[in-house]
Order: structure tokens, then C-alpha cells, then sequence
């Protein structure tokens, strides 16, 4: 079986179970929602959201779901030992990484297609006069922010204390995708959409999404073996 | 090792009690005056803790590839010593900010990088310290990413605060006052290298420790 075709059925088993239970899609989904109020409480002032609130926001919104999400999609695996059961089969240990790394990415992208338009209107934020700018943004974010956070989901489902540990890895590892996604979705809410400074943020998070999947693919292997 | 151990602690302790001397003799700070002579200390203990965390990630790339537990001991002492030196540049960084900015903390590229990197090595001995059985080989990981990670917290911060662009008191050093730097630089290069051999030292004892109770066990 050829490495593509592996992580393929790997997100499809998971978009499959996600499908038939939509535990994951709707939590997420609600817990994304609930973030974007309780930071509107904090950012809008008079009926006037601050500057630059929007992309932090949106950003924060992600990062705090995504790492619901991540611990979700491992927590599901732990409960009756299949991580073992795939790390049994006799496949291309990365290909399983990959699939993982796909399936939590869909549902992470579903979640934004729901929380980028509420941002929007909530915080009367231009957030659709750039859509394929904001989009690769958003996607390469994801990317590199669900890359290091599989791995780190993964490698954590047999240690102890994991649900705190995983953020407390993750967080400071990904400052720079927090901080290049806000200011990249930034530039672009300005009143004259900067595009010059928008897709020097979004070259970056290219940048920072090949190392680390690079790495990510690389130190799978060894970490996942008992 | 051992042989040379005593002989750097003696050179070591002999250029602590020195450094004063030559900071008290290098030339005042025109514009910050005394203030400015904290820089004799933080500066060196930033460049030990950016050195450690290179040793660690250096140790867990050689733990990952081979296994050998030399390397991971090696990498754990080294974690250690970052957050150590780390919390003394973090706490003596303020007190001259206070002084020379006027404010205890600006998210200036370097603080905050640094902040960051301190953050990953707390988190890397967060997890060796509760993360159970296990737990070197995760951390490993940690130590690779915290390594891979730094040029792009530096790169991103550094961007962020020049499109807001901020007046700050860049200090230029003299040679009269680039001396006593170097000096202390070497100082505390030459303790953590002591404190580096110790620990790992202590960490070999620990595991021979643990092997003799297995085999009485048995």
C-alpha cells in the first residue's frame, strides 16, 4: 500500500467515525463560539470593538479549539487501544501522522468556515474583501498549527497528566503562527488592506509549516515506538 | 573530566571574585550611569541559557537517532540549567528596563523571544516531571522543536515590533566596557559548564542507583 493511500484511509476511518458521531465537529464548534463571546466582553467597548481585536479573536478562537479538538481526536484512540492497533499495522508509520494530521485538519477548517462570518459580524470586521488571501492564511496557519500539535496529541496519549501538557507544549511552540496569523488577518482588516505585508505573513507560516512537518514526519517514527 | 574538574572550579571561582573588579573599574554609562553595570550579568547568563538550550536540543537529536542514554541524561541537565540561567536574565532584565525604559517589560523581539524560549524549556521539564514512564523520549521531541523554533520566534517577533516601530535605548558598547563583558561571558560559560558536568554526574549516579535496587529485587 502506497503511503498516500495509508493516510487516506486513515482520515477517512476517522471522518467516518466523525460523521456517524459528530462529537468532535459539534464541541469544537461550540466551544470556538463560546470563546468568540467571552472575548467580546473583554474587547468591545460601547458597542465598538477595539482595533485589531477581530484577528486576535479569530485567531485565539482557533487555537483554543484546536487543542480541544487534537486532545479529542487522541482521547478517542486511548479509550480501546486502537493507536496501538494502528501502530501495529504493518505500514508506513509517517503515512499513519499524515492521516491523523488530514482528518484533524478538515475538522478544524469546517469549524472556521462557522467562526470566520460570526467574527465578521460580531465585530463588524471586513474579513471577506480579501477571501483568497484570509483562506491561505487560515489554511497554512492550520496546517502548521495542527502539525505540531498531532504529533504532540500523539505522543502524549500514553503520559500522564496529558490534558494540560498538551497545551503547555503546544502554545509556546506555535507563537509564531499565532502571532503571523494575527497579523496577517490584521493586514488585511486595515482600512487600505495591506497585501504586501499579508503575504509576508503567509510566506512565513509556508515557511514554518515545512520545517516543522519535516520534523514532524521525522520524529514520529522513533517517539511512537515502544 | 574528573582530573579537570577541580582545576576549572578553581579558575571559575577565581574569575567570580575577579568580575567585580572589573566592573566597577570599567567606565560609566553616560546616559544610564550605574544601572548599566546589571549588564555585566544578564548578558553572559543570556548567552549560557541560548548555549544550553542548544546543548539540549543537540543531546535530543542524539537521544532520538541512537537511544543512548548518555544523551538524554545530558539533555535534561541542560534543560535545567537553560531555565536556571533563563530566570536570572528574566529577573535582572526588569530591573534594568525599569531604569533605562521606564517600564518593568517591553515586548521587545528579543524579551519576548527569549520569554518564549524560556516558556518551551518550562514546559520541556513540566513534562519529564509529570508526563510518567515515557516521558525522556516525548521531551526529546520538545527539545528538537524548542531548538527548530527559536529563529522563528525571534523572526516573527522581531517583524511584529518593527511595523510598530519603537524608540528604544539601544546601548553601544566601548571597548573599555566590551572587556569586562567578554570576561563575565566566559565566567559564566566556565560555571555552567561546571554546573552541566555535576548535574550529569549526579544524574549517572542516580541511574546506577536505580540499576543495583533492580538487580537486589530480582
Amino acid at each position: 500500500m502506497s503511503f498516500l493511500q495509508t493516510a487516506w484511509l486513515v482520515t477517512r476511518k476517522d471522518l467516518l467515525i466523525e460523521a456517524r458521531s459528530r462529537e468532535i465537529l459539534y464541541t469544537t464548534l461550540f466551544f470556538a463560539v463560546s470563546c468568540v463571546l467571552v472575548f467580546a466582553f473583554g474587547f468591545v467597548r460601547e458597542g465598538r470593538p477595539l482595533a485589531d481585536a477581530a484577528a486576535g479573536i479569530l485567531w485565539i478562537a482557533i487555537a483554543f479549539s484546536g487543542t480541544l479538538a487534537l486532545g479529542r481526536a487522541f482521547e478517542r484512540e486511548r479509550q480501546s487501544e486502537t493507536l496501538r492497533a494502528l501502530l501495529l499495522a504493518p505500514v508506513d508509520r509517517p503515512a499513519l501522522y499524515v492521516g491523523k494530521l488530514l482528518g484533524v485538519c478538515l475538522v478544524l477548517l469546517a469549524v472556521e468556515a462557522a467562526v470566520v462570518p460570526l467574527v465578521a459580524v460580531m465585530f463588524q470586521a471586513p474579513l471577506f474583501g480579501h477571501p483568497l488571501m484570509l483562506v491561505g492564511l487560515l489554511a497554512a496557519g492550520t496546517v502548521g498549527f495542527a502539525a505540531v500539535g498531532t504529533l504532540f496529541a500523539a505522543m502524549l496519549v500514553r503520559a500522564r497528566s496529558r490534558d494540560v501538557l498538551l497545551p503547555i507544549l503546544l502554545y509556546p511552540i506555535t507563537v509564531p503562527v499565532i502571532i503571523a496569523g494575527v497579523r496577517g488577518t490584521a493586514a488585511l482588516l486595515e482600512v487600505e488592506a495591506d497585501l504586501q505585508v499579508a503575504r509576508m505573513w503567509l510566506s512565513m507560516l509556508v515557511f514554518f509549516d515545512v520545517v516543522f512537518l519535516t520534523l514532524a514526519l521525522w520524529t514520529f517514527e522513533p517517539v511512537m515506538t515502544e | 573530566m574528573k582530573k579537570a574538574f577541580p582545576f576549572l572550579l578553581v579558575i571559575v571561582a577565581a574569575m567570580f571574585a575577579y568580575a567585580p573588579v572589573l566592573i566597577v573599574g570599567a567606565p560609566y554609562e553616560s546616559e544610564m550611569g550605574l544601572i548599566q553595570k546589571i549588564f555585566y550579568f544578564h548578558v553572559p547568563s543570556w548567552v549560557v541559557m541560548f548555549t544550553s538550550g542548544t546543548v539540549c536540543g543537540v543531546a535530543s537529536i542524539r537521544y532520538l537517532m541512537t537511544g543512548r542514554k548518555e544523551a538524554d541524561r545530558l539533555a535534561q541537565a541542560a534543560a535545567e540549567l537553560t531555565l536556571l540561567f533563563g530566570l536570572i536574565g528574566l529577573m535582572t532584565g526588569p530591573l534594568w528596563a525599569r531604569k533605562a525604559w521606564g517600564v518593568w517589560w517591553q515586548w521587545d523581539a528579543k524579551l519576548t523571544s527569549a520569554l518564549v524560549m524560556w516558556l518551551i524549556f518550562a514546559a520541556y521539564i513540566l513534562l519529564r516531571r509529570f508526563g510518567g514512564p515515557g516521558a525522556e523520549k516525548l521531551a526529546a521531541v520538545v527539545g528538537i522543536f524548542g531548538m527548530a523554533n527559536w529563529p522563528f520566534v525571534y523572526w516573527s517577533v522581531n517583524i511584529w515590533r518593527t511595523v510598530h516601530p519603537l524608540t528604544t535605548v539601544v546601548p553601544t558598547l566601548p571597548g573599555s566596557m566590551l572587556g569586562p563583558l567578554l570576561f563575565c561571558i566566559a565566567a559564566f560559560l566556565g560555571l555552567y559548564l561546571l554546573m552541566l558536568v555535576a548535574r550529569l554526574h549526579l544524574e549517572r549516579r542516580r541511574a546506577d542507583l536505580e540499576a543495583l535496587f533492580l538487580a537486589v529485587e530480582d
